[in-house]
């Protein structure tokens, strides 16, 4: 597309940016893009008899379905293996995710309406988590849920009760409230950018016209935000679809394993690499999905990634 | 008026209730991690009951201290050294494919856009595993350890620099570039000498993200880790945590905390001086990634 914009620029400049762009571009391509190809063609290729390496092909039409049917086959079939993992991943993510909402909107809301010269300081603790490495976020609750640990003590109240419970024994419970605290952070800030562009007019127009706070929320506020809620349910929920290590260190069963866990117990184990091909494609294209309808609805790449 | 039911039907009361939901979030979620702080200065080896005061665990315990345990401040400076490796590469690249993607029209650098964005936004775990078996199934130089980690950083974050100067890009717009080149530049030195002044502050605010980020990943630097001489610190903390570790291993948590908070707390700084003056620079949330 040459406009005349272009045109009267000197000689040189229509490859400047091709070159520019081009070393990235590469990069992604070669370190992105190809190595997911490899993941498919694992998935579609054999396995060494000896070695119980996998054995990547290349050729669609030389694929070879077994390992794919083998998965499928205990997802669906007469020994679903694999389906409560991957039940318990829709239920963890999806309620995680909800109660994030929950936490996270009024949290959002107040930061960008009513937080006045707090709003720095307000901000600032609210991006602290992003600094503060997962791991030793997740370590912090490690402690301190032990059978002796400091949230037993607390609800003991003083030795008032007898609390001991194991919570790091495989508790659902543990598991989920884990994620929530893992990953609240990344929903509040989209939801404040959000909020915060909305026209405080438009609210106390509402207001003013008579109509309650929970009017002006389901009416005004609640519409207006919509589309950040949606971005900010996707940063979270997705991310969640590929996390093993808050399973991990904070529960450690197999009664609580998502689908992470299935990824993270094949992809190191001889022989069963390919099925950790399946679960990985299985998120992408269960990521992509909404990814596409989100672009789709707004009509614009760009407003994804803010 | 002083009624519960006067105060709730106040149209303009102060939203007690939000702020309260807000300081109890907070509470929530600073105060278990201040409290593993704290106990990293613990005296005795419990991590949950408190004996009294002491450095013993960074450098006083001659055998599991940060200090002398080779196993763990090798991890940190490891930690520290993939940050600087990966910030290094990763801005440049990405400075360059923004100031390229920007103006370059076609199919491939369509095709480039979007695979940054879903470089972005897809599960983490994605590049992790696909990298690993690069480096595993086929023969090739990705090489696990620190090779095939700061390959995979890389990958991961190079939408951080594309996305923040793209955005800054928009708001300088076309006018001073083309100023130059009506007045002689070339379309390099237009680029090098106007464009890149002027982006400074976003490819330093990018620096700065990519660096904080790279030093607090885990799962890409566990699956592409060689030997223990490339687990940087999460991975430590991801293979003790549940095998009743010392408080040597909150010190150290503590330090890299302490070293995340630096680098952003002195590039913001930086920042605020370098867009000194200027309106609508952004403030904070720059430093989110919400550019």
């Amino acid at each position: 597309m040459v406009d005349a914009d272009d045109r009267r620029r000197p000689p040189g400049s229509r490859f400047i940016w091709p070159l520019l762009a081009l070393p990235g571009t590469v990069w992604i391509a070669v370190l992105f893009v190809a190595p997911l190809y490899v993941v498919v063609a694992i998935l579609f290729g054999g396995t060494d008899p000896i070695l119980r390496e996998p054995v990547p092909v290349w050729n669609p039409a030389d694929w070879d379905f077994t390992q794919f049917t083998y998965v499928w086959d205990h997802i669906v079939g007469s020994n679903p293996f694999f389906r409560p993992a991957l039940i318990r991943t829709v239920v963890y993510v999806g309620i995680a995710s909800f109660v994030c909402l929950v936490i996270a909107y009024p949290v959002a809301y107040f930061t960008a309406r009513f937080a006045g010269r707090w709003k720095g300081v307000l901000l600032a603790a609210l991006i602290a988590p992003f600094w503060i490495s997962y791991m030793m976020r997740m370590l912090a609750w490690v402690n301190l849920l032990q059978t002796d640990g400091l949230v037993n003590k607390t609800l003991s109240a003083g030795g008032l009760f007898d609390v001991h419970v194991d919570w790091l024994q495989g508790h659902a419970f543990t598991v989920v409230a884990g994620l929530v605290y893992g990953y609240v952070p990344y929903m509040i800030l989209p939801l404040y950018a959000g909020l915060d562009r909305a026209p405080a007019r438009m609210l106390e127009a509402a207001r003013d016209l008579g109509a309650s706070r929970w009017e002006t929320f389901r009416r005004v506020t609640w519409p207006l935000s919509r589309s950040a809620v949606m971005v900010s349910l996707l940063v979270t929920a997705l991310p969640m679809l590929g996390d093993y290590f808050t399973n991990d260190l904070l529960s450690g069963s197999p009664s609580t394993s998502m689908i992470g866990n299935l990824i993270n117990n094949s992809v190191l184990t001889p022989g069963q690499t390919g099925q950790a091909g399946a679960f990985i494609l299985m998120i992408l294209i269960v990521s992509i999905i909404p990814m596409v309808l989100y672009v789709r609805s707004t009509r614009s790449g760009a407003d994804v990634m803010s | 008026m002083n009624s519960p039911v006067a105060w709730y039907r106040n149209p303009w009361r102060r939203p007690w209730v939000l702020g309260a939901v807000t300081v109890g979030y907070l509470v929530w979620s600073l105060l278990p991690v201040l409290v593993a702080v704290v106990f990293s200065f613990n005296a005795g080896r419990s991590r949950v009951a408190w004996q009294g005061f002491s450095m013993r665990w960074y450098y006083g315990d001659p055998l599991r201290s940060v200090w002398h345990d080779n196993s763990l401040h090798t991890a940190l400076t490891y930690t520290l050294w993939l940050g600087v490796l990966a910030t290094v590469i990763t801005v440049p690249l990405g400075v360059a494919m923004a100031l390229g993607l920007d103006r370059w029209r076609g199919r491939i650098p369509a095709g480039a856009n979007l695979a940054v964005l879903l470089s972005f936004v897809l599960p983490e775990i994605m590049i992790a595993v696909s990298l690993l078996f690069v480096a595993t199934v086929l023969v090739s130089p990705l090489q696990l350890g620190t090779t095939g980690q700061v390959a995979g950083l890389v990958t991961f974050q190079l939408s951080y620099p594309v996305v923040i100067v793209r955005a800054r890009l928009l708001t300088i717009g076309r006018d001073y570039e083309e100023a130059a080149v009506d007045l002689g530049a070339s379309s390099f030195g237009a680029v090098r000498r106007v464009l890149l002044k002027m982006l400074l502050p976003a490819i330093f605010a990018s620096a700065v993200l990519v660096f904080a980020d790279v030093i607090d990943d885990f799962i890409i630097v566990r699956y592409l880790s060689g030997d223990s001489s490339t687990e940087p610190v999460s991975v430590k903390v991801y293979n003790t945590a549940r095998a009743a570790p010392t408080p040597a291993l909150n010190a150290l948590t503590t330090l890299l905390l302490v070293a995340s908070l630096l680098a952003v707390t002195i590039g913001f700084l930086v920042y605020r001086l370098m867009t000194r003056g200027e309106k609508n620079a952004g403030g904070l949330d720059v430093f989110a990634g919400e550019a």
